[in-house]
């Protein structure tokens, strides 16, 4: 019983991980996208519509990164080309987003497709308890990992990853050592979108295969409030993923077990946690501002 | 934020308008829908309904909807809105739009008002519902005879009335049929957020469930019970295509004959909500015989137990009272004595409690 317990916490984090290591992404280059939750919609109701079609699972998770990225792409031409308010404009975009998504996922109520077919490794996924958490998932979630470890390595040893670091703690002097401000923040911006793409994509492909409109009930913000929660280090969110999926899973078991604490007060746990982070880590300023880009959120002009 | 209003104008009505004076104006019909009807569930069933009606009474009736709008204070704007707009009959379609609905009701006497699942009435609002837990216990039949492991899960919506109805039900038609089954609840507190669903639906298969209900609205769990093998009930909706493997059976709610009826009522005169206590009689409230609740085809169980489901059925349609006494609670005190049975109105104020084979305590 808990192996699957703890399968499903594993599996209900994934779209958080790649949402949430997306915007970290966008933000470490400066720029706040709060259409996180536009982007997963979007992705999340094309990777279904192709998945459906082609009857190929692998086309819908790269329809859902390319609807992402295109959503984002409109995103980072106001914000960036047009230089409108970073806050405004994505708020903009999740209100866009699941407008959109409701309005071409009209055709595809009331249809299924199957999940993914997961690749079980032969003799590790027999292994006894850690063969069945750790070897018998979906490539998707596996990639989840991957991308993790990928942009760590990338912020934090790659010289890109130090310009884009760079440019998110001060874009003008970033400027006038000659670094591509806006061509960088694009190219976050795009990476945060097909982030979002691939988590919402995972919602109707993996976690309950059907298109329903607003599927993702809040999840993109939950994913904009775990990049504050991990200060802004990759590892963090993963971490910070699977205690929110940990404590979501957790009330649900805790009611069936017939638990008596209000299951109400469980379903506030999460965002609970993630006020006494906040709190913790504002009480301490250094720690703090170790981590948080000083240009977040500003608007760049060259001219200045 | 993301209300758009959508008009109906009838073609045909607009046409007899400016054809000239004989044509009687239309009698406007206004609804408010808590989500669009993408749901496949809840609004999705009233928009069918909807359009039963205009397909029924043609241009005789103009229909207007308004999708997403949200309960609490932006409901009573848009109440507000679709009463100046000269809508006669408003239907409210979910739970939270009683206040605002009775407030607005106050101020254009003239315009009925019809709310859904609510219980608070007045000289021109009445209400309206569905013995949704009619099919709940027939539900709670079948899962009794289907469970091999006597777990069954339920995934309850928010702890309402109308909830406590159903999952009583259910408890009572289980124990009927099993004594020694029980239920584990998981209160969603959401009508439809699909991976929170399927989160609770595998958390209880993961707890040894093989029989599932839900009283939440998108197909999520019945997904789960397919993948897992095991077998569930769809609900607002045939959700066979979802599960074609584990769907035992599906409650429909079919809202066409409740619509038309008041508003043939507003029609020819007739509408009233008397002027009793409450005004209780202008509260509609009928189920599976009236055909305001439909059981889809029984599949994916044995022929004895799909004997029973129907015989079950029959019962109800029949007239037998699901809540007749002697009923007892989880901790055994008897809560419904012998020889008694709730009536209508103690049907909305005595189910607050856990009917024996249901696990745990009430949310507080």
């Amino acid at each position: 019983m808990y192996e699957e317990l703890i399968l499903t916490v594993l599996m209900t984090s994934v779209p958080l991980v790649y949402a949430a290591i997306g915007e970290l992404v966008v933000e470490r280059s400066g720029v706040l996208n709060l259409g996180v939750e536009g982007m997963m919609l979007m992705g999340a109701v094309a990777a279904f519509g192709v998945a459906m079609i082609s009857g190929s699972l692998f086309l819908g998770v790269l329809a859902g990164a390319l609807a992402g990225m295109l959503t984002a792409s409109l995103f980072g031409i106001l914000v960036l080309g047009f230089a409108t308010n970073q806050v405004a404009t994505g708020l903009a975009l999740t209100i866009f987003g699941t407008g959109l998504s409701g309005l071409v996922g009209a055709p595809l109520i009331g249809k299924a497709i199957e999940g993914l077919p997961q690749i079980s490794l032969p003799v590790l996924s027999d292994l006894p308890v850690v063969g069945k958490l750790v070897f018998s998932h979906d490539l998707v979630a596996y990639g989840s990992v991957v991308v993790v470890v990928t942009v760590a390595y990338f912020l934090k040893r790659t010289r890109a990853g130090l310009v884009l670091r760079a440019i998110g703690d001060n874009h003008d002097s970033a400027h006038a050592l000659g670094y591509p401000v806006l061509g960088v923040r694009f190219a976050a911006v795009l990476f945060g979108g097909m982030m979002a793409g691939i988590g919402g994509a995972y919602l109707p492909l993996m976690l309950t295969p059907h298109w329903a409109e607003g599927m993702t009930a809040g999840r993109g913000w939950i994913a904009l409030a775990l990049v504050v929660f991990a200060s802004w280090m990759p590892w963090r969110v993963l971490v910070g993923a699977l205690i929110f999926g940990g404590i979501t899973i957790m009330q649900l078991a805790g009611q069936a077990e017939g638990w008596t604490i209000p299951s109400q007060f469980l379903s506030m746990l999460p965002y609970l946690a993630t006020i006494i982070v906040l709190v913790l880590i504002s009480g301490n300023r250094e720690f703090a501002l170790a981590n948080s880009p000083a240009c977040l959120g500003r608007a760049f002009h060259a001219g200045k | 934020m993301k209300k758009f209003i959508k008009m109906m104008a009838l073609t045909a009505a607009a046409i007899g308008m400016s054809a000239g004076a004989a044509v009687a104006e239309p009698l406007k019909v206004g609804f408010l829908y808590l989500t669009t009807p993408g749901d496949h569930g809840w609004t999705y069933a009233h928009e069918l309904a909807r359009q039963e009606v205009q397909a029924h009474f043609g241009d005789k009736v103009e229909t207007t909807f308004v999708e997403n709008v949200p309960e609490g204070p932006d409901a009573e704007r848009v109440v507000r809105e679709l009463a100046r707009q000269g809508n006669q009959v408003i239907f409210g379609t979910s739970f939270g739009y009683m206040d605002p609905m009775l407030k607005v009701s106050k101020d254009f006497p003239d315009v009925k008002f019809e709310h859904i699942t609510g219980y608070k009435r007045s000289g021109n609002m009445a209400t309206g519902n569905i013995r949704f837990y009619e099919g709940r216990y027939v539900q709670g039949i079948v899962a009794g005879m289907m469970t091999k492991t006597n777990k069954i899960g339920y995934i309850a919506p928010f702890p309402i009335p109308e909830a406590y109805q159903g999952l009583n039900a259910f408890a009572i038609g289980m124990r009927e049929a099993n004594p020694n089954a029980e239920i584990m609840v998981i209160w969603a507190n959401t009508w439809a957020d699909p991976v929170k669903e399927a989160d609770a639906a595998k958390v209880l298969v993961a707890q040894g469930a093989d029989v599932m209900a839900q009283h939440t609205d998108t197909p999520a769990m019945l997904q789960t019970a397919e993948k897992a093998g095991i077998h569930g009930f769809g609900q607002a909706s045939d959700m066979k295509e979802f599960a074609p493997n584990a769907q035992l059976f599906s409650s429909v709610n079919n809202w066409a004959p409740y619509y038309i009826e008041k508003i043939e009522q507003v029609l020819d005169g007739s509408w009233s909500t008397g002027d009793g206590p409450n005004h209780w009689a202008g509260n509609t409230w009928k189920g599976m015989a009236d055909g305001y609740l439909e059981l889809t085809t029984f599949e994916n169980m044995p022929a004895n137990v799909k004997a029973a489901a129907e015989a079950a059925a029959a019962k109800v349609k029949g007239g037998h009272n699901i809540f007749t006494g002697p009923i007892k609670d989880n901790k055994g005190n008897v809560v419904i004595k012998a020889g008694d049975a709730l009536d209508d109105g103690r049907l909305w104020s005595d189910v607050f409690f856990y009917a024996e084979g249901i696990q745990g305590e009430m949310p507080g």
